[in-house]
Formats: C-alpha cells, structure tokens, sequence
C-alpha cells in the first residue's frame, strides 16, 4: 500500500504544503460518509470499536472539555476518557487543543459529542493524521498530472488504506467486519445452499491475532490495490463490482457452459477483490470511474515499479493469449510454461493480470493444442490454494469435467490432473459431483478395457495406463467427501479400483490405494473391500519399496481391520510381518503411524497377536512409547492395550520397562491418547506385579483423576482401569482413601448421563466397596439413592455392573432397606428377563442380597422374581445357581413366617 | 480407369506407403480421381490437383485458412515440383498427413516453415508466418512490435544455439521438449478433429476390403 499511500500524501505535500484537505464538494461528501460510517461504528461493530490501535489518531480539535460528559473525567484543560486500555491508558485524552483517539468506539462517541462541529471534527482528524512528518522524508515529488489524476478519485479509498497502515486493528476489524458481511451475503445469495466451506483466503488469514498473519492480509490488500491500479478500464464502482462478482459466484454453482466467461473483470483476484469492495462498499459511494479511467496507463507504469520482473513478462503473454490466434496463443503458452509455475509469484502474477480467465475460456474452445497448453499451466499453479478457489469461481471445474469425456486422452488426463489439484477443497469437490464429474472419472478407471472406444493415432496421445492413473488422482482428491465417496462406489469403482491394484505401477499404486484408504471410512466400502479381495493386493503392497505406497496401504489396512474377517485376511495373507518390520521404522512419521494404526486394530484379534508377539513386535511398540508424535503414540498404546489382554504379552510390557512410559502418558491431554493410556494401563494393571509399579508411580492417583476430564470416554476408561488397580493394589481400601475427595468423586460420576461411564463407574464402586470403611463413606456421600435412580435402565452392560455395585453395597447398614425405600428392586426383577447371562448372576446376586429385609421379599414376590428366580435355580452357571436358590430360600422363609404368624 | 490399372497401381502404392493397407489406398486413390474429375474438366490433361484446387481441399476438408501455409503444404506435397499434385504424391502426403510419426512430421512441418529452403527459419520467415497472429491494436504506436516480441519469445524457446534463427536441430529439440511446438509457425497438419472426420469418411466401408485382397 504504500506507492498509493505515499502518492496520496505526496500529491498533498506537493500541492497543499500544509497538509489541509481542499475543499471541494467531493471532499466535503467524502467527509460526510466517514463521519457517518465513523458514527454508526459503535452501533454495528461493537466488538470491533473495542480494538486499540496501534498509534493514536491525533489532531488539534475544536471541542472545548465542557462538552465532555459523564464517561469522561474532566478538567479545565484535560479530557480522559474512563475506558482505558490494558496499560490503564485512556482511550481518550485531550490536552487542549490536543486531541489523540486510540479506538473506534472513542472515535464514534466523540463524533456524538461533537454534534454539529462533526465535520470539522473529522476533518482536523484527517488533515492531522494522513500527514505526518515521516511521510515527507518519502521525497519523491511526483509529476503534478498524476497527482491530479490521483487526488479525486483515490482519496476516500487512501484514507482507508491509510487508517488500515496506522493500525494493523483497524485492518484486523475492517477485515473482520467485512468478513461478516461476506458470510451474510453469502447465505443471502446461495438459496439455502451451504457455503461454509468457502471462506476466502483473506478471511482466513484475519481472525487469527498472529502478527505476521495480519500483515499478510495487508500485503494481499495491497497487491489487490496494485492490480486495480493496473487495470485501467476498470471500474472500480461497487455496485458495478458486486454484480459482478455475483454472477461469478453464481456462476462457480452453475452449468456454464457456452455462457461467455468475458464478463467476469480481468485481472483481479476475485477473493481479494471482494475483500477491498467490501471496505469500499462499507464506506464508499462517491468516486468517478471516468476520472479513474483517463490516466490509467500512466499509472499502470508507476504504480507497478516494484513487482517482479516476471510479473510484466507474464503479463504480455497474456496480452498475446487474449489477442492472438491459435498460433500465437500456443507459442504463449509455450513460453508461459518456461516461468517456474511452482513459485507463487508466478502463479499469483498469472491470476493478478487475469491469466486465469483466459487460461480458462481456452478450455472452452475447439483447439485441442490450446486446451492443451492451458491445462498444462493450470496443473502447475492449480497447487496453490488460491488458484484453486480462484478456478472454482470462475466457473473452470465443470469445463474441466467436460473435458473428461474428450477423445483426446493426453486431454483427459491433464483435465483429470487439474481437477486433483482443484478438488482439495469441500466446495470443488461438490461442483465436480454435481457436474457429473465422478461417473467421468471413475469411466477413466476403465480405459484401455473397453475396446469400444475411439483410437486416435495422434501425437499429442498418451498411454491408457496414465489415463487410468490421472483418474485415481482425481478420485483420490474427491474422496475425502462422504457424498464423493458414495457416488464413487455407485458409479461402479471399486471393482475398477481392485483390477488396478493388480498392476505394479506405483504412481498409479498410490492414488489407488489412496482412495481405497480414504473411501475405506464408510462401511460399504469395507465390506467391498473384503468383497473384492483387495486385501490380498493391499498386504502385497505393503512390501512395496515406496514408502508412501506402504503408508497408504497400512491407512487402508487400518480402516478395514475393525472387522474380525479382515484382521484374519490380513493374517492369512501374510501381512503381519511386512507390517512388524515397517515398525522398526521410525524415521517416516506418517508411514509410522500408518502402520501402528494396522497394528493396533489387527492386534484386537487373539490370533494376530501372537503372530505379533512371534515377530517380537510387542518390544518394539514399547520402544516406542516415547519419543514419538501424538498420532504414532495413540496407535501404539492401542496395540499395547490390546496385546495386554494376555499374561504373558503383559509380563512381556512389563519386562521391556513399558509400565514407566505408559503411567507417564497418563498426564497427556490428547482425548485418543488417554482413552487408548488408560484402557493400556488398566490391562497391565491386572498382573499384581506391574500393579506394584504402576502404584509407585502414583499412576492410580493419576487414573482417578482422569476421573474429572471433561471427555466422557476419558472418564468411562479411567474408571474401567482403575478396577483392576483396586483388586489388585495392596492395602487397596487404604490407597483409595488417600486420594482425597475421591470418593466424592466417583459417587458423583452416578450423575452423568453417559451409559458407559455410568457402568465404568459402577464397576468401579463395586469395587471400592470391598473395603467396609470405604462403603462407609460412600454411603454417606448417597451412592443408595443415586444407584437406585439408574435401576430403571434397558441397557444391559449398565445393569449388570449396577446390579454388582448394589449387591456389594447391601452390605452395609441399613442399606438394603434403603435400596427397597429407593425403589431399586422392582427394575431388578425385570432384569432377570434380559437375555445376559451376566446379568441374570449379577441380579440374581443383588436379589440375594436384598431378600435379606422382609419388605424387599414382599416387592419381589409381588413382582414375579420366584417364577425367573425358579427358572435359574437349573442354570449351569454355579454363581447364579447359588444366588437364584439363596433368593427364592429368604423368600419362601418369610412367607411361612407369614403364614405361622397368621395362624396363631 | 480400369480395374486393372487400377489394381496396379494400387499394389505399387501400398508397397511404397509406411502406413496405408491396401484398402485405404485404394479408397485415396478413388478419392484422388473424384477430386481431379471435378477440377479438370478437359479429359486427356495431367492429372492432378493445381495449387488451387489443392489449397480448395486443404481448405474444406482439413480446415485450413492460412493462404501462405497452404501454399508451403502444397509444395510440401508436390515433390516434382511441377505445380500439380500427382496421385502418388497425393497418398504419399495424406500418409504423413494422417499417420505420419512424430520424426516425419517435424521434418515435413520444418520445411513448411524454412521458407526460402535455406535449412534455417529466419528471424523474417518468422515474422511473416506470424504477422497475422496477432489482433491489431491500432492504439499501439508500432503495430508490428507485438510480432516482433512473438518472434524474440519464440526463439528464446527455441533457438538452443543462439544463433538468432532456427536450425532443424534447434526445432527439434524444442519440439521433442513440448510437442505443442510442432505447429509452432501456423498450422500445417489436419487438426485431429477433421483428421478424424476425413478417415471416417474415405475408409468407411470395410466390405470393399475383402474385395481388394481376394
């Protein structure tokens, strides 16, 4: 910004040595939208009023300090105001005449103030501020035409800039308002459509209070102000710009084809250009387009005198795409491709001098030479996130998609190049579904089989094989949308996707594992995976020398492994071991963690593990325990939590010093990590001996206080783990209540309204109630009431443990009459009814307990339980048996005490 | 003609064409003689397509518009010299034209673009071969200078010797690098859709073949 700044001031310095603001009746109406604008900030950006700015806006005012009202603290010659910033600095202050401003909000209130003198007010403030002495060390004394040229037209708009480079808060706030306004205007105009997905780059860039991140976004302001200034018959008008830009943006969603894309403005990075409008728009209506067009050209010279070289080459060759024959157009895109397209400079040179528009119209040609070369260009700089959403706009994606379907392949392939590269975003990945993109894309999967197809013995043809591989990539792009996936499978691809998994091309390996990897999230795709057997090819793969090849297919082999077939598939196929190796290594994080993910849900069947444990995996996954990014660490403790299910795999853990690194892990706060900790360390927990350790390292306190994390699957896992620390710590009761508040704690946990904490917690209690003085405590803190409230529940993993908790808790006090006053056993008849066997021990075991008071006998009796109790009575399950006996025995005790008591 | 001659000649043809069967020239040389039957009207003359005639085909049926490329096309195809395209000359051409290799090619399209058959494409010959390329706009001061820049782009792609004009080494190259480049100077091969609208329609019908081979 700063050549249109400097100029702005230097016109003033040359014509009006003493920087005052002319009065014209541009000016004046100028002066009237900033005090409006500047007035109603308050009111529509109450947020952004609060910003400080940097410097304070500073000038000689007229006000006297009697005018000051009550939110100021007045004097004779001083005005403070009783907002102040972080350092206790008024927001405010004048020392007659003196006046410095240090936020929007002080600057609105001000303006209220001021009343009639507003204008003047503003005025003083301008001539005061946009001329500081540092900007005459600038120098340069322009020739006068171009000031003059310069003074109508820009003034308004270099005030903004100006305000915007006096404080990098102003900027933050334009941007952030305009930002807002983007977001509103968008759901105005899209139908209900969702655009979320779409904000622009610059808006990106803003909310974040990173300081470099701001002056990015003034960097982009500024080169958007460069461009403008390079176009000289551009109207910058924003009414004219909004329409504009409207129908672009309608256009992005469109079927566009045959309509003329020459409408759209040259040159001009759309997503910028919105931002700027919506600062002109905010406070701009005044400006003459014809004084703007006059002396363009001159301009164009001046304004540009520090871009790149490249930028002016680049800009010719334009020139010549737009106004040249095939010949020519082709000899400029030919040289075009000679700049480094991989450097943002060029690719954004290209874009800013309205490359972009004509690389894309060409696409909508006949000349094939020409399609050609352009999707060459725009498969290079379609890698920067910018250009892809500046394609989008512009309407390239569904050309592109209808280039599919050319004759031509070396056509197909590079549209199918290109659209990989666009489709890295929500919003293209939809315009390429909803073009039809993925039935197109999927048909390419399939060429070089069809035999129907035309065959063009031309030069610029290229091989099926690529055809294939360009459609992978392109899939692989879109398959990181659920629908994309979908419409993927129902246009028949992965079949397709199987047969190219037999070939041995890596680049075409990749993209195809690739979209398997990503498409494998949805259950129908594993399924068809299995279906397919690309299991097989994935687990060939996996010995591949390409490590991103290795990646992808361990990616993949983790998505499908939940399911218990595919765990044995990839065992029977030979994967372990591939896989065991790729584990030692570490240098390829990715692959890492690719591979520790496969581990760790192949881990999850019995059989797999001691195939792991013959590969002497098991050491290695606690050789990784530490040093390693969260991602490869959640999948290691998986695996180990998994692995720990049996003795000897824990005291292999343990051997291998993996209790230490496990217990540390238990201070992490990645929610994956301490689910997958927890569940590990619970598992170990189970052998007496690593109990000793995991209790020295304090790692129960550090488990129950996983207790408190607000995640409900932390708390659920830790209260699961702590039950084995409990069985199996020594002085258990003691430990327990060492941690205080503990219990509390844990009682408390009753009130939450996930099931499996619920469960977990359950569990836990059982447990804790083992230890008379700590059943004791319990009680008092009302774990009777609160487990009486949960027994009307359907969920039997809940009711087994809650049915264990109040069996073990009857046997305090009086708290079997207070489950039965509680209400508790009537649900508890009912469970007898589930279809859990565990459930029926754990209830029949609670009954037991309960039939131990007379008035529970009586709720049982009259609730059935001596029907289901009698039933159970012939189970094979001793506990139950016993249980069930025990129950029917305290009840039938009771009725013919009944009965005796009748008779006499 | 007779079916005999007709028969000769084709298999003379076939045996000294790359990249025609004996049926596609067979349908050429039918083709060939329908054409000069509808420009020569004087039985008993040489037969053969005049500049005109040639540049009419070049024009209609491979959508050709350059005057001065069709020319080169045409003494490209007229080895003799001897301002006539002969029917020899005529599947030969087509033979490059339609399935000549990309080597053939260059060379063919070298020798459309050396103008003066000097072996080299001169910075001039460039410039006329482009001077049209370019939309005119009558704002600028020189209305030429976009051409000459067009000339300096392409031989900064080009010209890998610097010696300020293209050698056929120089092309080649160029072309072998970017493909795009063959044409560089104006189009002198069928675009590939007609290319592929003429071979539908001359080699259409199969049948015939089994009658030539038997």
């Amino acid at each position: 910004m700063g050549v249109a700044l400097a100029k702005s001031v230097q016109w003033k310095a040359a014509e009006f040595g003493t920087g005052t603001l002319e009065t014209t009746p541009l000016n004046e109406s100028i002066l009237k939208e900033i005090t409006k604008f500047v007035e109603m900030f308050i009111v529509k950006h109450p947020h952004e009023a609060k910003f400080v700015f940097v410097e304070p806006l500073e000038w000689k005012t007229k006000l006297t300090p009697s005018v000051f009202n009550t939110d100021y603290i007045v004097s004779e010659t001083m005005v403070q105001s009783e907002e102040v910033d972080q350092h206790r600095q008024p927001l405010l202050e004048l020392r007659v005449p003196q006046i410095k401003v240090r936020s929007f909000g002080q600057l609105s209130q001000l303006l209220l103030i001021a009343q009639d003198k507003q204008l003047e007010e503003a005025r003083a403030c301008i001539e005061g501020d946009i001329y500081p002495p540092s900007w005459e060390l600038n120098g340069k004394t322009e020739e006068k035409g171009e000031i003059d040229y310069e003074r109508k037209g820009k003034i308004y708009k270099d005030l903004v800039e100006f305000l915007k480079d006096k404080s990098t808060v102003f900027s933050e706030s334009m941007s952030k308002q305009e930002a807002k306004r983007n977001e509103e205007q968008q759901q105005n105009k899209t139908d209900g459509k969702p655009q979320k997905e779409e904000p622009s780059t610059s808006q990106k860039t803003v909310p974040g209070s990173d300081i470099s991140k701001l002056e990015k976004t003034q960097i982009d302001f500024e080169k958007s102000q460069m461009t403008k200034r390079l176009q000289p018959s551009l109207n910058w008008k924003t009414s004219v710009d909004l329409k504009e830009h409207r129908s672009s943006l309608k256009d992005s969603t469109e079927e566009k084809h045959g309509k003329p894309r020459a409408s759209i403005s040259h040159g001009r990075p759309q997503l910028l250009r919105k931002s700027v409008e919506k600062i002109e728009e905010t406070i701009s209506e005044s400006s003459s387009e014809s004084e703007e067009d006059e002396e363009a050209t001159d301009h164009r010279q001046e304004a540009n005198a520090d871009l790149p070289s490249e930028y002016w080459q680049i800009q010719k060759l334009v020139k010549y795409l737009k106004g040249g024959n095939q010949t020519a157009t082709v000899i400029a895109l030919c040289s075009m491709r000679d700049f480094n397209l991989s450097q943002e400079t060029c690719q954004l040179a290209i874009r800013d001098v309205g490359g972009l528009e004509v690389l894309i119209n060409l696409l909508d040609t006949d000349e094939v030479k020409c399609k050609i070369g352009s999707l060459k260009i725009l498969k290079e700089i379609s890698h920067n996130p910018q250009i892809r959403r500046n394609i989008v706009d512009l309407g390239g994606l569904p050309i592109m998609v209808s280039i599919l379907d050319s004759p031509h392949k070396s056509l197909k392939c590079l549209a199918a190049e290109t659209i990989a590269n666009v489709a890295k975003f929500k919003r293209a990945r939809r315009v390429v579904r909803q073009h039809g993109g993925i039935n197109k894309l999927v048909a390419l999967l399939d060429c070089g089989q069809s035999t129907a197809e035309p065959t063009l013995p031309s030069l610029y043809e290229t091989r099926d094989v690529e055809v294939a591989r360009c459609g992978a990539l392109a899939l692989w792009s879109c398959s990181k949308s659920h629908s994309s996936k979908e419409a993927i499978r129902k246009a028949g691809g992965i079949p397709l996707l199987a047969r190219l998994l037999k070939t041995s091309h890596e680049n075409m390996l990749i993209p195809v594992v690739g979209t398997l990897q990503e498409c494998a999230s949805e259950e129908n795709y594993r399924a068809a995976i299995k279906a397919e057997r690309i299991i097989e090819n994935l687990v060939k793969n996996l010995n591949s020398e390409n490590e991103q090849l290795q990646e992808h297919c361990a990616m993949a082999i983790y998505q499908c492994a939940e399911d218990e077939e595919t765990r044995d598939l990839v065992r029977q196929h030979g994967g372990l071991k591939p896989l065991a190796s790729l584990l030692k290594k570490t240098d390829n994080k990715e692959r890492l963690a690719a591979v520790t993910g496969a581990i760790w849900k192949c881990s999850i069947s019995k059989e797999n593990v001691t195939k792991f444990r013959e590969y002497r995996a098991i050491e290695t996954l606690v050789g990784l325990l530490t040093d390693q990014p969260e991602e490869v660490l959640i999948n290691v403790v998986g695996a180990l939590g998994e692995c720990c299910h049996e003795h000897e795999n824990r005291v292999l853990v343990r051997k291998c010093g993996g209790i230490q690194p496990l217990v540390n892990l238990l201070v992490g706060i990645n929610q994956s990590l301490l689910v997958n900790v927890t569940k590990a360390v619970g598992a170990c927990a189970v052998e007496p001996e690593s109990m000793l350790i995991i209790d020295r390292l304090d790692g129960v306190r550090l488990l129950w206080s996983l207790l408190k994390n607000p995640h409900p699957d932390v708390k659920a896992s830790a209260a699961w783990a702590l039950c084995p620390c409990i069985q199996n710590a020594k002085d258990a009761g003691e430990m327990v209540r060492s941690f205080v508040g503990g219990l509390e704690l844990v009682v408390n946990l009753l009130k939450s309204d996930n099931k499996e904490v619920l469960a977990s917690v359950c569990a836990a209690i059982t447990n804790i109630a083992k230890d008379q003085e700590n059943l004791a405590v319990i009680t008092d803190h009302g774990v009777v009431p609160l487990l009486s409230k949960l027994a009307n529940t359907n969920n039997d993993k809940l009711r087994r443990h809650l049915a264990e908790a109040i069996s073990r808790c009857c046997t305090w006090g009086k708290n079997r009459v207070a489950f039965g006053e509680h209400k508790a056993v009537a649900p508890l008849v009912r469970y007898l009814k589930s279809s859990d066997t565990n459930v029926h021990r754990a209830t029949a075991q609670a009954l037991y307990q309960l039939s131990e008071d007379a008035d529970n006998c009586i709720t049982m009796h009259e609730n059935g339980a001596v029907k289901l109790l009698l039933g159970m009575v012939g189970s094979p399950d001793e506990a139950l048996q016993e249980a069930a006996a025990g129950c029917i025995s305290n009840i039938r005790r009771l009725a013919l005490a009944t009965e005796k008591a009748k008779y006499n | 003609m007779n079916r005999k001659r007709l028969q000769k000649l084709t298999d003379t043809l076939t045996k000294n064409s790359k990249h025609f069967n004996k049926f596609e020239v067979k349908r050429l040389i039918k083709l060939f003689y329908t054409l000069v039957g509808e420009t020569t009207e004087r039985p008993g003359s040489v037969t053969g397509l005049d500049r005109n005639a040639f540049r009419n085909i070049l024009h209609t049926t491979f959508g050709m518009t350059d005057d001065m490329i069709m020319d080169r096309v045409f003494r490209g195809f007229d080895k003799d010299n001897d301002g006539s395209v002969n029917v020899s000359e005529w599947v030969h051409g087509l033979s490059l034209f339609l399935r000549g290799s990309l080597e053939e090619k260059m060379k063919y399209c070298f020798e459309v673009f050396d103008l003066n058959g000097d072996g080299f494409i001169s910075k001039e010959e460039m410039f006329h071969m482009l001077k049209n390329s370019l939309l005119k706009q009558p704002s600028e001061e020189d209305p030429d200078e976009g051409i000459k820049d067009l000339v300096e782009i392409t031989l900064k792609k080009m010209d890998h010797d610097h010696d300020g004009k293209l050698s056929f080494a120089d092309y080649e190259k160029a072309v072998r690098e970017e493909t795009l480049l063959l044409e560089a100077f104006g189009p002198c091969l069928p675009d590939p859709k007609s290319q592929m609208e003429f071979e539908a329609q001359v080699f259409k019908d199969s049948n015939e073949f089994q009658d030539v081979t038997s």
